[in-house]
């Protein structure tokens, strides 16, 4: 077996030569990350396997004609999401409603709910009547705690899909907005919108939870 | 008691505006004004702060990964790929 470098592009080249080692760098390189996006999209972690499955199947199918003009990160998250929604179409979950449901809320839903605001009528209009509290000096003793990652999952888990989409690629793994933007086809400023109705809401979970402990 | 300057901003205005000002995609000026508003009101300041925890600990979620039998079944087809080399 040939030895491969580490860069992308060493082990595109490689697994393009069908190689073995450079075929099992790539699958434990990404297959958690793709894994938490199938789940994303799939009710039961059986299927999400499956997309995750046919996702690497799709790669061994086109890799001959994967010419770097993209990353390879972003084309093999792009057939992931494909399948996914080809798959969910398929077993008749209506995946184009549930987005759209997702996008008519998003217009209208606050980041806080309003009566945590002063009336119009208050001497200091709409600032806060309810307003937050500090979670702490050393709040990642009390946020990573096994609880705290359970109930932000939780929180995550309960999102519409296009928020669960982007703030999974964001926030959970890390990613650059315009790679987001590439994978899910989606614009800057869509992205930025679902990420910040997301990103409250997760927010919003994480207060109720340590409010109703304090 | 003298009014403070809140920037031109209600809290209920910046709590909108808080994902552009992290991402760094506000105006020159609209971010002078939610600077402003930050730096006399506490509560949007926690607000903020709370925000930023929220996305730190996103970032801190454990790994997923599939399961050793689906990894298996992967390599199997990845064999059967490179027999049936062209």
């Amino acid at each position: 077996m040939s030895s491969v470098g580490d860069s992308e592009a060493e082990l595109v080249a490689a697994l393009k030569r069908r190689d073995e080692m450079a075929f099992v760098t790539l699958l434990q390189r990404y297959q958690g990350q793709l894994m938490r996006l199938a789940l994303v999209y799939c009710r039961t972690r059986e299927l999400a396997e499956e997309v995750v499955q046919d996702t690497w199947l799709g790669v061994l199918q086109g890799i001959e004609r994967f010419e770097g003009r993209a990353s390879f990160k972003t084309w093999l998250f792009q057939i992931l999401v494909n399948r996914a929604r080809t798959r969910a179409v398929r077993e008749g979950r209506t995946l184009s409603f549930s987005s759209l449901a997702g996008e008519a809320e998003m217009e209208s839903e606050p980041a806080v709910p309003a009566d945590r605001f002063r009336t119009l009528d208050d001497p200091w209009p709409h600032n806060w009547a309810v307003p937050p509290h500090s979670w702490g000096d050393s709040p990642e003793t009390t946020l990573l705690t096994a609880e705290t990652m359970d109930l932000v999952q939780r929180a995550i888990a309960q999102l519409p899909g296009p928020q669960q989409q982007v703030i999974t690629l964001r926030d959970v793994e890390g990613w650059p907005s315009e790679d987001v933007c590439n994978v899910l086809e989606i614009s800057e400023t869509n992205q930025r919108v679902l990420l910040h109705r997301a990103r409250s809401r997760v927010r919003a979970a994480l207060e109720a939870h340590f409010e109703e402990r304090n | 008691m003298a009014t403070p300057d809140l920037g031109g901003l209600t809290c209920k205005e910046v709590v909108e505006l808080v994902t552009d000002y992290v991402e760094g995609v506000l105006p020159a000026e609209m971010r002078k004004r939610f600077d402003q508003h930050l730096s006399v009101c506490d509560p949007c300041a926690i607000y903020l702060d709370q925000m930023r925890q929220t996305v730190a600990t996103l970032g801190k979620l454990p790994e997923d990964s599939i399961s050793q039998p689906a990894l298996d079944t992967l390599l199997h087809h990845f064999r059967g790929w490179s027999r049936e080399r062209p």
